[in-house]
């Protein structure tokens, strides 16, 4: 094992892939000479060179677009969103050509294609940069969707996206990249649709992904000082979602809090939510109950961003809320 | 980066008369240049200009074929014929080699033809059946065939621009001579892909061939209507430093001898072009428009005087490439092929429920 941090794991993982395959190209806004806007790529492109690591234009839906032709002609490019936040203005691409291409040509075109994009809000960005559309982009079928939460994972999972033959946006949240934690030497990957026990428990069941996973620690730490003693299930992956794993645990435990650090309203835990309760309606000792950010606008102000935002206590107050039902 | 030096194209310096055979006429003129006088290439032989005719041809009994069982409700969703635009189509994509790429809009069963695609197969996706190229899936705006590198069908307009850039960009990438030509329509420069795809495709140099169909139209907006400066696209282009190349998309030879320029062009220097063929829908966008709402009567027959299936087979019995004979020859062996697609597509079961869930992921 080694300790590196997110952004490190992810740097590994796309130097290993461009290395390894002549097919794998990144592309993005200011990837290149700029080194990235998190630094992910910094030293690229003196090291690998223009081809493999090409500067964009200001253009998500030619460049989103145009990794969807370049993929669905036999390359495997990463295009790197500066945000998630601009998935908007390439969502016919992203929707349209890069996940509904394959299905409405029967099946003759396939695109091994990875969007790379910075999630989440609490850095003070506002509105329009403070948003986490993995939740809206995990329910459209023909692409995958992964959020890792440590290191380990986020290597593991960017080779399996990497290598993929279909298209997966890659959530990373923005306050992950300087965490770290220790990576195993010997090369492995993460397939999609593989939760992980991030901590076993037996009295509640505490479902997130990301940064959510590192809000529910501290909420289960705090809960672990009064005697409750939390399961946490880290998702890491959106699309698919595996619900065997979330299920077992609920069954275990008899109560679940799902925690969305997008908005709670339409976000992605409203739909695990939903689905887990039709299967464990039978060991429920209370509500299934969701915890994710208040249905606003993203503030620019610290004290209301802080306030909108679900934080360790939200998720404590729930759980309370299932256990005294 | 250094520019290599590129012969800039025109279409008239394109346009060679032919040695023998009788002085060539003007046909009627509607804003064109009747300087470019239509001529017979010497570059192609009998056999293709008459095979050009055939999937002229072709593509008009198809569509009107479609158009009847759209009636009858064989045919669903939304139906948008080519007919009248035939020569533009027949005149961009014949000239391709089998190794090129060809991305287009939802208006595609023309190119499709054009392309030469199984004729069964295509009528079979009209039907929604599982014998069609999409397997029913994708129905009439979304014709797709792979191996013959016909990249859709795609219904959201302009969005199909990047991704011929893409497709391009790996051409580049893999250092091969693939062309990749994109269609698109005169209402598709209107949109932010528009603009984003000539700038990714002039910066990065892409080898790629923009071809505007300029009907006139974006579904009922004439062009002069919603487009500043109209159908004027010579300047367009100068912002981003790509050649411009305007040409008759209602004279088929004049878009071929346009196009293989073009395509010559790019798979020898791997830059961008832009062509623009000014021709005209004779029908409705789609077949719920009757298509006279928003023009007069007096444009549309205008424009069917100069329709490609009348002049074109003309000029080919003028220069003796044909005769009469080969002529009505031609058009029964055309509706006996419409007939076996019907037949076939008819005859083809509907997709089983449970492929539903198959090529959602690969």
């Amino acid at each position: 094992m080694t300790e590196i941090t997110f952004r490190e794991a992810i740097t590994r993982g796309l130097e290993e892939a461009i290395e390894a395959d002549e097919s794998v190209f990144i592309m993005g806004e200011d990837i290149g000479e700029y080194g990235g806007a998190y630094s992910v790529t910094k030293g690229f492109i003196e090291k690998y060179g223009e081809k493999r690591i090409k500067d964009t234009p200001i253009s998500e839906a030619a460049f989103v677009g145009a990794g969807v032709g370049a993929a669905s002609a036999g390359l495997r490019p990463v295009v790197e969103l500066m945000s998630i936040s601009f998935s908007l203005v390439a969502f016919d691409q992203i929707v349209n050509m890069a996940a509904n291409l394959r299905y409405m040509s029967g099946g003759q075109i396939k695109v091994p294609m990875v969007i790379r994009a910075p999630t989440g809000a609490g850095v003070q960005l506002g509105a329009t940069h403070s948003q986490s559309f993995e939740t809206w982009l995990s329910e459209v079928p023909g692409m995958y969707c992964a959020c890792p939460s440590n290191p380990a994972d986020a290597l593991g999972l960017l080779r399996t996206a990497i290598k993929s033959d279909n298209p997966v946006i890659f959530a990373e949240h923005s306050h992950l990249y300087g965490s770290r934690g220790d990576v195993p030497e010997d090369y492995y990957e993460i397939p999609f649709g593989e939760a992980r026990i991030d901590r076993v428990g037996s009295d509640l069941t505490l479902v997130s992904y990301g940064y959510g996973v590192h809000i529910l620690r501290e909420a289960a730490d705090a809960m672990a000082e009064d005697g409750i003693d939390a399961e946490i299930v880290d998702l890491r992956s959106l699309s698919p979602i595996d619900y065997p794993t979330v299920v077992a645990s609920v069954q275990k435990t008899g109560r679940a809090v799902m925690l969305d650090t997008a908005r709670r309203n339409g976000g992605a835990m409203a739909e695990i939510v939903s689905e887990v309760q039709e299967r464990v309606m039978d060991w429920l000792d209370g509500p299934i109950v969701r915890v994710g950010a208040k249905d606003v606008p993203w503030p620019y102000n610290r004290g209301l961003e802080q306030d909108i935002l679900p934080n360790a206590e939200d998720v404590v107050a729930a759980a309370m809320r299932v256990i005294t039902f | 980066m250094e520019q290599t030096e590129k012969p800039r194209i025109t279409a008239t310096g394109l346009v060679r008369p032919v040695s023998n055979g009788p002085a060539p006429v003007s046909q009627s003129n509607n804003g064109f240049d009747a300087s470019r006088v239509p001529v017979l290439s010497e570059s192609l032989d009998d056999s293709e200009l008459f095979r050009m005719y055939r999937l002229m041809l072709l593509i008009r009994r198809f569509e009107e074929t479609c158009g009847q069982h759209y009636s009858l409700g064989n045919i669903r969703g939304f139906l948008h014929l080519y007919i009248g635009q035939e020569a533009t189509g027949i005149g961009a994509i014949t000239p391709l080699e089998a190794r090129d790429y060809i991305v287009t809009h939802y208006r595609d069963h023309g190119h499709a033809i054009a392309r030469g695609l199984d004729t069964n197969r295509i009528m079979a996706e009209m039907f929604g059946k599982n014998t069609g190229l999409s397997k029913g899936k994708g129905g009439s705006m979304h014709i797709f065939d792979a191996p013959q590198r016909f990249m859709g069908g795609h219904a959201i307009v302009g969005a199909q621009l990047p991704l011929a850039a893409g497709i391009a960009l790996a051409q580049q990438y893999m250092e091969t001579d693939v062309v990749t030509m994109v269609f698109f329509g005169d209402g598709a420069t209107n949109q932010g892909t528009f603009h984003e795809t000539l700038n990714l495709a002039s910066v990065w140099q892409l080898p790629v061939i923009f071809f505007m169909e300029n009907n006139l139209y974006g579904m009922g907006s004439a062009v002069g209507r919603v487009r500043h400066r109209g159908s004027d696209f010579s300047d367009a282009m100068g912002a981003y430093d790509v050649d411009v190349v305007s040409v008759d998309g209602m004279d088929v030879l004049a878009v071929r001898e346009a196009t293989q320029a073009a395509i010559d062009q790019v798979r020898a220097h791997g830059s961008p072009i832009f062509i623009e063929a000014k021709t005209f829908r004779f029908v409705g966008h789609s077949f719920a428009d009757p298509g006279d709402q928003y023009r007069d009567r007096s444009e549309v027959d205008l424009w069917r005087r100069r329709d490609p299936l009348v002049t074109y087979p003309k000029r080919l019995l003028e220069y003796g490439v044909v005769t009469e004979s080969d002529l009505d020859d031609l058009s029964a062996s055309v509706d006996a092929e419409i007939e076996a697609a019907v037949e076939f597509a008819m005859n083809s079961p509907n997709p089983d429920m449970s492929e539903a869930f198959d090529d959602v992921y690969a």
